[in-house]
């Protein structure tokens, strides 16, 4: 039952032979239990299970083995664990998709009891890794370990266990956290960066002017703001209010990288103003998609209120007799 | 009480509670979230949380202690797990005397729940010299321990 592998499709067995040279390489070296075998940690362990053998917590319920083991919330300190094989053959499976990870068969055997106070050494193996195989919870691949566990030099236990990793077939439609680092109605957008240059030009703003700067020389409008006249070089200039009328000089609609406080796609727009200058702003009244070259468009402020406070923007809005 | 071949165990009926598989993962340092957060077990896609293999494994270790009695001693447990254990389920212990050598015994150990068969596994468990079930007396069992534990 090896699934996946569809005509034009060959990458699976290429990736499974790369997954397959990691068996018998060294998953664990030299891992240290977090903590010595105690009494605390075997009856919270009693308590959980509901068992109330009396044995314990003279001794640990043997199948609590794989337990003084584990890294817990903190984990094992980094590199001090696991191998670099190890974190390879889940890297190269997490790209294959194999993104998620569930237990499916646990060996254990037990030669001795582990008592509190005992520190516990173990190493462990790559056994195996399988063809990709279709399941339940989706398809992947079974990887399948083998760790010895010791108390000084003596073997007191050794643990086979076998994970499938997997591509989750019946994934929840919400979308993944990746997409959206922040939620879009929490996240800020980006702040204009105002100074001495531009700064009249967010002041109009603020009034529901859109301001232009005109040279007092040569009479060239220009924008964004600059200190001096591109045409003839002169430091000195005007304001000049806009019309508000523009039309869409050129787009583009951004699909990716999301940022926070978008949510894509969404059109940006270059904007020919009546006046002559272009400007680069939002389009707004019309789907992203329907955004057309030569569309007549009108000065609007959109006012934006986040966690970062209130702010105004100009932007432009298909016109009405434009808009689909 | 003479352990033999096809001997049934009475089946340990075990409520799957939220609490049991939370206190089971972290019972066993496991804080992989979908033992613990529904919202992270969803969008990896499974329906709810559901318990980890190491509390099935504590389980079934349970199950055959609490039958053989304090004196006797897991030497061997091998689990294979099916349908998962979600919230609100219950799952049905039951086991079998397969064989008994050199004073041990195996045991087939099946826990099934709505869905199907949790767990499969076999047990191999050393008896006590007499094999007498749910005695607790020597120096590890005494009715001492046994009363702190309750």
């Amino acid at each position: 039952m090896t699934g996946e592998r569809t005509a034009g499709k060959p990458a699976p067995d290429d990736l499974y032979e790369r997954l397959k040279a990691f068996e018998g390489r060294t998953a664990v070296q030299g891992g240290e239990g977090r903590d010595p075998v105690n009494e605390p940690m075997i009856r919270h362990w009693c308590e959980a299970m509901g068992d109330t053998n009396p044995a314990y917590p003279d001794i640990a319920p043997p199948t609590m083995l794989q337990a003084w083991t584990m890294g817990g919330l903190a984990g094992h300190p980094a590199g001090s664990t696991r191998t670099r094989a190890y974190d390879e053959l889940f890297a190269l499976l997490d790209d294959a998709g194999c993104t998620s990870i569930v237990a499916t068969d646990c060996e254990q055997e037990y030669p001795r009891p582990l008592r509190p106070g005992d520190r516990v050494r173990f190493d462990a193996v790559i056994e195996s890794v399988s063809p990709r195989k279709n399941t339940a919870l989706g398809s992947g691949h079974f990887v399948t370990t083998r760790m010895d566990i010791h108390v000084g030099d003596e073997l007191v236990g050794t643990h086979r266990f076998r994970v499938l990793t997997y591509a989750p077939a019946h994934r929840n439609p919400k979308p993944k956290p990746k997409a959206h680092p922040e939620p879009v109605a929490e996240a800020a957008r980006p702040r204009p960066v105002v100074n001495r240059d531009n700064a009249g030009f967010w002041e109009g703003v603020a009034e529901h002017r859109l301001l232009l700067q005109r040279c007092t020389d040569c009479g060239t409008l220009r924008f964004p703001w600059l200190p001096g006249c591109g045409r003839c070089g002169s430091p000195e200039w005007e304001t000049a209010e806009a019309s508000g009328r523009g039309t869409v000089f050129s787009h583009v609609v951004m699909h990716h990288p999301p940022f926070p406080a978008f949510d894509p796609p969404y059109a940006v727009g270059l904007i020919e103003l009546a006046e002559g200058v272009r400007m680069v702003s939002g389009i707004t009244g019309v789907p992203y998609d329907k955004v057309r070259i030569g569309m007549p468009v009108e000065l609007e402020f959109l006012r934006v209120d986040d966690a970062k406070g209130t702010m105004e923007l100009p932007v432009f809005r298909a016109t009405a007799e434009e808009a689909v | 009480m003479t352990v033999r071949a096809g001997d049934a165990l009475p089946p340990l009926r075990i409520p799957i509670t939220r609490t049991l598989i939370v206190s089971g993962a972290l019972a066993s340092r496991d804080y992989q979230d979908v033992h613990h957060d529904a919202e992270a077990a969803k969008e990896k896609g499974s329906p709810d949380i559901f318990m980890n293999i190491l509390t099935t494994n504590g389980l079934v270790g349970r199950y055959i202690t609490d039958h053989f009695g304090p004196r006797a001693r897991l030497r061997k447990v091998a689990i294979r797990l099916g349908a998962p254990n979600y919230p609100g389920d219950e799952m049905v212990l039951r086991g079998e005397v397969t064989s008994v050598a050199d004073g041990a015994a195996e045991v087939a150990v099946t826990g099934a729940n709505h869905i199907g068969n949790h767990v499969t596994g076999t047990v191999t468990v050393q008896l006590p010299i007499d094999a007498a079930p749910m005695e607790s007396t020597g120096p590890t069992g005494g009715p001492g321990a046994e009363e702190d534990l309750r």
